[in-house]
C-alpha cells in the first residue's frame, strides 16, 4: 500500500519538474489521445508529452501502436483508433475504452505517422511510463531500456522512479542507468566521477562495456578515472569467474561422487572391480524414465513428484540386478580381481545391448520437474536449480551412506567381513549374505546416481560409459576402502578439471587431469588416503 | 649366446607353429593370386585383408599375452600401442600421396589443408622416408612403453590399479587424438592412402603381400615370444607374476623385468598395427576406445593365456565369430559356433556348464522374440548384428567363470590327464594335483 | 651399544609403527658371522615385521640397520638386499607354484640378476651340479621335475631351504622353518640349519622349543617390538618376564 502512495507521489512529483505543459492535467483522456492524430510532428509530440504525463495504463499500448504504425485516424469523424488488419479489411478498437469500433478499408483510414526522432521519443516515453509501471517486470524492462538509451532527459523522471524504487535489482539497474545518464550529460567532473564509481561499482559486463564505450567521448580529464574504473570491474570479473568455475567444479565434483561412491563400496570396501557398474548407474537413469513415463500416463498430477518414486524405484531396482550380478557372476570369481573385471565388462556390454534392445538406441526424454529448472544470480554466480539439487543428492547420499556403514548392523557386518572374512564368518555372520548385500548396496547407489544424472545428461544406452573410467580415477586417486577419500577424489577432480578448463579447453584439460592422475598414483600407489602396515601388503 | 637364444627359441611347438604361419603366408597369396576366380579354392579378393587383419590381431594378442600371461600385468591399454604403430604407418601412407590429394596440395596431407594448415607440423618431418616411418612404427610405441612402464612398475602400481590406469592412458590418448589440432586429422583420422613403398596399396598382388608380411611378422613375433618365454628371464617373468615379492627376495629387480617384457610387447603390438593400417586402408582414434583393449584382452583369455599358441587361436576364433555374427550370414553358422564353444566348456568344467551356455544363447533370442510378440504382435527373432554384442559380452562372463585356461589350456589339462593316468597305471602313486597359476593375484579383499 | 664392526647384521634403536601402532620400539639385535641367532616371543611380538626390515619391505621410521658393518640396509630395495647376499624363507612357504622343483632352484641359484643376463643365461654343468647337490640336499632329487605346487607344505619348505642355499647368502633369515614337518623332519631341519651355520650367519623364527633346544644357539626374546631378554635358551626360559609374557606358567 504505502508502496502505492510513493508511486503515486513520485508521478506527481515528476510532473512538477518535468518541462511538458501541465494542462493535460484534468482534461479528458480522449480528447488527450484523439490529439494525438491531429497536427504535424511537433504537435504529436506535445500531444504524447501530454498522455505521458497523465501516467494513465493505457498510454504505453497506444504510443506503442503509434511507433508499430497500427494506430489510424478514420477519415470520417478523425477518431483516433487500434487498426489490426483482417483480410483486406481492418478491425478497428477503441483505444480508450477497448471497444469494437467496426471495420474500414484502407481508403477510410489514415496512418498516424511517426519519423524516427518521434519513435525515439516514443520509446523514451514508454520507458518513462512503465518505469513506474506496479509491476515489476515491465519496471525492470522499462529500466533496462533506460539504460540501452541512456536519454538525459530522462534524468529527473530516473531520480524519481529511484527514490520510489524499493526492489534491489530494479534499484541497481536505475543507478547504473542514472550514472550512465549523468556520464552522458554535462554534468560537473565531480558527478561524473561518482558516476563512473557508481558503474565501476556494478562490476558486471554490461557496467564494463558501458564505461569502454565512455571513455572515447570522456573529456581527458576523466579518462583516468574511466580506466580505473574499467580495470577494477575487469578484476571484480576475473574473481568472479573463478568463483564460477568453483562452481561448476563443485556441481562436476557432486555427478562424479555420485557416480563413484557406489564403485567405492564395490571396489573400495569389497575389493571387486565392477566394470558394469555405469551400466547400473545408466540403469537407474532408465529406472527414472519408465518411472515418468508411468506417471504421466497413469497419475499426470504427480508430475512434479516423479523423481521422489523415482529414486526409491532406481535404488531397489539396481540393487536388485546387483544381487542378481553377485550370486550369478561374481562370488565364483573372489580372489581374482582380473577376471572379475573382464566378465562384468562382457556383462557391461550385455546390458547395454539389452537397453539398447528395449528402449532402441535414441536417447530418452527426462522431463525435468519444474522446481528444477530454471537458474538464480548470487552475485555474479548464476547457479542452474538442477545442479543445486545435485550438489544436495550427492551430499545427502554420502552422509546417508556413511550412517549405513558406521550406524547400522549391515554396516558393521560388512566391514567386519571385508576385513577378515574367516573370522566374521566364524562369529555367525553369514558372509554370502553380506556379500551379496553390500554389492546390492553399491549397485543401488550407482542406480540413485543414475536417478541424479538423467537430469543433466541424455539418457541413452552408453550413458554409464561416459562415468565408468572417471569414478574409477576418483577411487583410485581417493584411496580404496574410504568414503572420505573418494569425497576428496571427487573434489579435486571435477573443481581440478573445471579449473583447467578455461585455460586448455574442455578435453585437454581432461587429458591434463588423467595424465596427472597417473602421475600421482606413481606416488602413491594406493591412493590419497591409504591404509599402511602389514596386513594390506599382502 | 645369441644362437643359443635362438635354438632355445625353436621349441616343438614353436617350430610347427612357425611352419604353419609360413605356409599360410605363401599358400593364401597363391590361392588368392595363382587361380582364376571361379577355381573352388580361390581365395579372393577381399578376403585376403580381412584374414591380414586376424594375423594383425592374433599378433597384438600375442603381444598382450607376454606381459599378461607370463609376468601378470594385466594391460588394458595394448590397443593404444597397436593405434600408435598404425598411426606412424599412416602418417607414412599420408605422405606417399603427394599432390594426389583432393586439394592437390604437394605436401600438406588433405586434412591439414582442410583445416587450414601452411605448413606440416615439424613431427609429420621425415614420414616421406620408409624407414623413417617404420623405425617410429617401433620407437613410438615401445618410448611410451618405457615412461609409461618406468614410473609405474618403479612405484609398484600392481594388479587392477595398473590395468585402470593403463586404461587412462589409452582413454587420454582417445581424446587427444580426436582433437583437430593435434595434427593428427581429429576423428577422420588418416584414410585415403595410396601408395606403399612404390607401388598401389589397394592392388591385389600388394595385398597379398602385406597379408604375407602379417603371416611372417606374426611368426617373428612367435619367435621372439619363444626366445623369451624359454629363457631363465621367461622363468621369472612367471614367478613375477605368481608371486611378485618372492621373486624380489630372491634378487631380482622385478620392476625391470617387467618393463623389459611391456616394451617388447609394445614394440609388437605397434608392428602389428603398422601391418594392420594399410590393409584395413584407414586408422582413426576409436582404435584407442578403452573397449578395443579389453577386448584384446578376451581373445587371449578365450585362446588360453600363457601360452604361445593360445592368444593366436584365440584372436581369429573370436574375429571369425564376430564376422559371422556382424555379417549376419545365418543363424546355422552363430549356432554352430555357439555349439561348439558349450561343447568346450562342457569338456572343461562339466555338461551343466555347457548347458547355462547354450541356455543363456537360447535364452536371448527367444526373450527377445517374445518381447516383439507383446509389443507387436508377432514373434520376430534379432537381427543376428544386434545380437553380437550379447554374444561378446556372453563370451567375456563364460570364458572367465567356465574356461579360465582358455581353448589351449583346455587341451593341455585333457593332455596331463592322459600322461596321469598312465602314471598313475604305472607306479599306483597319485600326486596331489594342485590346481597351479590360476591364482595368480593376491585378493585385496583380505 | 657394542662395536658394529665385525658383524653381520646390526640394529640399533630401531622403531617403526602402523597408524599409531608400534610394531617395533627401539629394537637392537646382533648377529656376528657364522653364528646362529633363534628368536621366540610371542604372536605381534615384531619378529616378521623386523624379518621386513632387513630385508627391506618396510622401511624404519627410526634407527640403525647395518649389514655386514657397513652397509646400510634401510637405503635399498628388496632386491638389492638380496643380491648383498641376505637370504629370507617366509613363514608362509612360497614357492614359485605353477613351476618345477628344479626351475625353482635354477631361478635362485647364485648367478648375475639383471633382465638380459637372464635372458642369454644358459646352464653351465657346474650349475646343473650344484642344482642336484642343493636337490640332493633337501631330499627333492626324484621329484625335480614336479610342479612346485604338487608338494607337501613340509616339502614346500624344503625347497624353500634349498632356494636359499641355492642363493648362496651370507645371512639367512628363516622364518617358521619347522611348521607343517613331521617330528623327523623337524630334527633333520635343525641338523641341516646347524650345518649351514657353520659358514654363514643364521636368525631362525620358531615357536617350536623342542627345534629351539636342537639348535642349541643363542637366544633372543622378543615381546611388543624390543628384546625382552637374551641368552641360552635355558636362560631366557628361566627368565621370570619371559615366562610371564610368553611362555605361560
Amino acid at each position: 500500500m504505502t508502496n502505492r502512495i510513493l508511486r503515486l507521489i513520485a508521478v506527481l512529483f515528476a510532473l512538477a519538474l518535468s518541462p511538458l505543459p501541465a494542462l493535460a492535467q484534468g482534461t479528458d483522456f480522449t480528447a488527450m489521445v484523439q490529439a494525438l492524430g491531429q497536427g504535424g510532428f511537433p504537435d504529436r509530440e506535445a500531444a504524447m508529452n501530454a498522455l505521458v504525463a497523465t501516467g494513465d495504463e493505457r498510454v504505453p499500448p497506444i504510443l506503442q501502436a503509434m511507433s508499430d504504425g497500427t494506430l489510424f485516424v478514420r477519415k470520417s469523424d478523425q477518431r483516433v483508433l487500434f487498426a489490426a488488419k483482417s483480410g483486406s479489411e481492418f478491425k478497428l478498437t477503441d483505444p480508450v475504452d477497448s471497444s469494437n469500433a467496426g471495420t474500414a478499408t484502407s481508403k477510410d483510414i489514415e496512418k498516424v505517422k511517426v519519423n524516427n526522432g518521434l519513435r525515439g521519443k516514443i520509446r523514451t516515453a514508454i520507458g518513462t511510463m512503465t518505469l513506474l509501471s506496479p509491476d515489476r517486470a515491465s519496471r525492470l524492462s522499462a529500466a533496462q531500456s533506460i539504460l540501452k538509451n541512456a536519454d538525459p532527459a530522462m534524468l529527473p523522471l530516473l531520480d524519481s522512479a529511484l527514490a520510489a524504487e524499493t526492489d534491489p535489482a530494479i534499484k541497481s539497474t536505475m543507478d547504473l542507468a542514472r550514472a550512465v545518464i549523468v556520464l552522458k550529460s554535462d554534468a560537473t567532473l565531480d558527478d561524473k566521477r561518482a558516476a563512473v564509481d557508481t558503474i565501476a561499482a556494478h562490476g558486471d559486463l554490461d557496467a564494463q562495456t558501458v564505461l569502454v564505450n565512455a571513455l572515447a567521448a570522456a573529456p581527458d580529464e576523466l579518462k583516468p578515472t574511466i580506466q580505473t574504473g574499467i580495470d577494477a570491474i575487469g578484476r571484480n570479473l576475473q574473481i568472479w569467474q573463478v568463483a564460477q568455475n568453483l562452481l561448476y567444479g563443485v556441481s562436476l565434483s557432486s555427478v562424479l561422487l555420485l557416480a563413484a561412491i557406489g564403485l567405492s563400496i564395490t571396489f573400495g570396501v569389497m575389493g571387486i572391480i565392477n566394470m558394469a557398474h555405469g551400466e547400473m548407474v545408466m540403469l537407474g537413469a532408465y529406472t527414472t524414465f519408465v518411472v515418468q513415463e508411468l506417471i504421466r500416463n497413469f497419475a499426470p498430477g504427480l508430475m512434479d513428484y516423479s523423481l521422489a518414486f523415482a529414486v526409491p524405484a532406481a535404488f531397489l531396482f539396481t540393487a536388485l540386478v546387483g544381487i542378481a550380478i553377485e550370486r550369478g557372476i561374481i562370488r565364483w570369481l573372489y580372489g581374482r580381481p582380473l577376471e572379475t573385471l573382464l566378465a562384468t565388462w562382457g556383462l557391461s556390454l550385455a546390458l547395454q545391448q539389452m537397453v539398447r534392445t528395449l528402449f532402441g538406441p535414441t536417447n530418452q526424454m527426462v522431463s525435468p520437474p519444474s522446481w528444477m529448472t530454471g537458474a538464480f544470480d548470487v552475485g555474479g554466480l548464476s547457479i542452474t536449480w538442477n545442479r543445486l539439487w545435485i550438489v544436495v543428492f550427492a551430499i545427502a547420499v554420502f552422509v546417508i551412506l556413511q550412517l549405513v556403514l558406521n550406524r547400522t548392523a549391515l554396516g558393521l557386518q560388512m566391514r567386519a567381513v571385508t576385513q577378515n572374512r574367516r573370522m566374521a564368518s566364524s562369529m555367525g555372520i553369514r558372509t554370502p549374505f553380506v556379500d551379496a548385500m553390500t554389492f546390492g548396496l553399491g549397485s543401488g547407489i550407482a542406480g540413485m546416481a543414475g536417478v541424479a544424472l538423467s537430469q543433466i545428461d541424455n539418457v541413452s544406452p552408453n550413458l554409464g560409459q561416459g562415468y565408468i573410467i572417471d569414478s574409477f580415477m576418483v577411487v583410485v586417486f581417493g584411496g580404496v576402502g574410504n568414503l572420505w577419500g573418494t569425497l576428496i577424489g571427487a573434489l579435486m577432480l571435477g573443481v581440478g578439471n573445471k579449473l583447467l578448463e578455461p585455460q586448455f579447453g574442455a578435453v585437454l584439460g581432461k587429458i591434463i587431469i588423467l595424465v596427472l592422475i597417473i602421475l600421482f598414483i606413481q606416488w602413491r600407489p594406493r591412493g590419497l588416503f591409504a591404509l599402511k602396515g602389514r596386513s594390506i601388503e599382502q | 649366446m645369441i644362437t643359443q637364444l635362438i635354438l632355445r627359441a625353436l621349441d616343438k611347438k614353436a617350430v610347427w607353429l612357425v611352419a604353419v604361419l609360413a605356409v599360410i603366408a605363401i599358400g593364401v597369396p597363391m590361392l588368392n593370386l595363382g587361380l582364376p576366380a571361379d577355381h573352388p579354392l580361390h581365395i579372393p579378393n577381399y578376403a585376403v585383408p580381412l584374414f591380414g587383419k586376424y594375423l594383425n590381431y592374433a599378433m597384438l594378442a600375442l603381444a598382450l599375452d607376454l606381459v599378461w600371461g607370463y609376468c601378470g600385468i594385466l594391460s588394458l591399454g595394448h590397443a593404444a600401442f597397436f593405434a600408435l604403430g598404425a598411426y606412424a604407418m599412416g602418417m607414412y601412407l599420408m605422405r606417399q600421396i603427394g599432390a594426389r590429394g583432393v586439394y592437390a596440395n604437394p605436401t600438406l596431407p588433405d586434412f591439414m589443408v582442410f583445416l587450414n594448415y601452411k605448413e606440416l607440423p615439424w613431427f609429420w618431418n621425415g614420414f616421406d622416408m620408409w624407414w623413417f616411418a617404420f623405425a617410429m612404427v617401433l620407437i613410438v610405441p615401445g618410448l611410451l612403453a618405457f615412461v609409461f612402464g618406468f614410473l609405474a612398475f618403479r612405484s609398484r602400481v600392481t594388479g587392477v590399479y595398473l590395468s585402470i590406469i593403463t586404461q587412462a592412458m589409452t582413454y587420454a590418448l582417445l581424446l587427444a587424438f580426436f582433437r583437430n589440432d593435434l595434427g593428427f586429422g581429429g576423428n577422420n583420422g588418416l584414410t585415403d592412402f595410396k601408395d606403399i613403398l612404390g607401388v598401389n596399396v589397394q592392388a591385389a598382388t600388394t595385398r597379398a603381400a602385406l597379408f604375407a608380411a602379417s603371416a611372417f611378422a606374426l611368426a617373428l613375433a612367435v619367435l621372439v615370444c619363444s626366445a623369451i618365454v624359454n629363457s631363465k628371464l621367461g622363468k621369472v617373468m612367471v614367478a613375477v607374476r605368481d608371486a611378485e615379492s618372492r621373486t624380489r627376495f630372491l634378487g631380482y629387480r622385478v620392476d625391470n623385468v617387467k618393463l623389459f617384457a611391456f616394451v617388447v610387447s609394445a614394440v609388437l603390438a605397434g608392428i602389428a598395427g603398422a601391418l594392420y593400417a594399410p590393409q584395413v586402408g584407414i586408422i582413426n582414434p576409436s582404435e584407442f576406445e578403452p573397449g578395443n583393449s579389453i577386448e584384446v584382452v578376451i581373445w587371449t583369455a578365450v585362446g588360453g593365456r600363457g601360452t604361445i599358441v593360445g592368444p593366436i587361436i584365440g584372436a581369429i576364433v573370436v574375429n571369425l565369430t564376430k564376422s559371422i555374427f556382424t555379417s549376419g550370414s545365418s543363424y546355422v553358422a552363430a549356432g554352430v559356433v555357439i555349439l561348439i564353444f558349450s561343447a568346450i566348456v562342457a569338456v572343461a568344467s562339466g555338461w551343466t556348464k555347457g548347458l547355462i551356455v547354450i541356455a543363456a544363447s537360447v535364452a536371448i533370442p527367444v526373450l527377445y522374440g517374445l518381447y516383439q510378440l507383446i509389443l507387436y504382435g508377432n514373434f520376430k527373432l534379432p537381427a543376428l548384428s544386434d545380437v553380437w554384442l550379447y554374444a561378446l559380452g556372453g563370451l567375456f562372463i563364460f570364458t572367465t567363470l567356465f574356461l579360465p585356461k582358455g581353448i589351449v589350456g583346455l587341451i593341455a589339462q585333457w593332455r596331463t590327464m592322459t600322461t596321469k593316468r598312465e602314471q598313475h597305471d604305472r607306479n599306483a602313486t597319485s600326486p596331489v594335483d594342485v590346481e597351479a597359476g590360476v591364482d595368480p593375484e593376491p585378493n585385496p579383499a583380505e | 651399544m657394542a662395536d658394529k664392526t665385525g658383524t653381520m647384521l646390526y640394529l640399533d634403536g630401531v622403531s617403526v609403527s602402523f597408524d599409531g601402532f608400534k610394531a617395533i620400539n627401539k629394537l637392537s639385535i646382533i648377529v656376528h658371522p657364522a653364528e646362529m641367532l633363534a628368536i621366540i616371543g610371542p604372536n605381534g611380538a615384531g619378529k616378521t615385521t623386523m624379518m621386513d626390515i632387513i630385508t627391506g619391505k618396510t622401511r624404519p621410521d627410526d634407527g640403525e640397520v647395518l649389514f655386514d658393518g657397513r652397509t646400510d640396509l634401510t637405503k635399498l630395495d628388496e632386491a638389492a638386499i638380496a643380491n648383498l647376499g641376505i637370504g629370507r624363507k617366509f613363514q608362509k612357504p612360497t614357492v614359485f607354484e605353477s613351476q618345477t622343483i628344479w626351475d625353482n632352484l635354477v631361478m635362485a641359484l647364485r648367478k648375475p640378476r639383471g633382465v638380459f643376463s637372464a635372458l642369454f643365461y644358459s646352464m653351465s654343468a657346474d650349475d646343473e651340479a650344484r642344482i642336484t647337490e642343493i636337490l640332493d640336499t633337501v631330499r627333492l632329487l626324484n621329484r625335480k621335475d614336479d610342479l612346485a605346487a604338487n608338494l607337501s607344505h613340509g616339502q614346500k619348505q624344503w625347497l624353500e631351504i634349498g632356494m636359499l642355499l641355492a642363493q648362496d647368502p651370507k645371512l639367512l633369515l628363516v622364518d617358521e622353518p619347522v611348521a607343517g614337518m613331521t617330528d623327523s623332519e623337524t630334527v633333520e631341519t635343525a641338523k641341516l640349519l646347524k650345518d649351514i651355520a657353520k659358514t654363514r650367519s643364521v636368525v631362525v623364527v620358531e615357536h617350536d622349543m623342542s627345534f629351539v633346544r636342537d639348535l642349541g644357539s643363542r637366544v633372543t626374546c622378543l615381546a611388543e617390538g624390543s628384546v625382552l631378554a637374551e641368552g641360552t635358551l635355558d636362560q631366557v626360559s628361566a627368565n621370570p618376564v619371559v615366562i610371564e609374557r610368553y611362555l605361560g606358567r
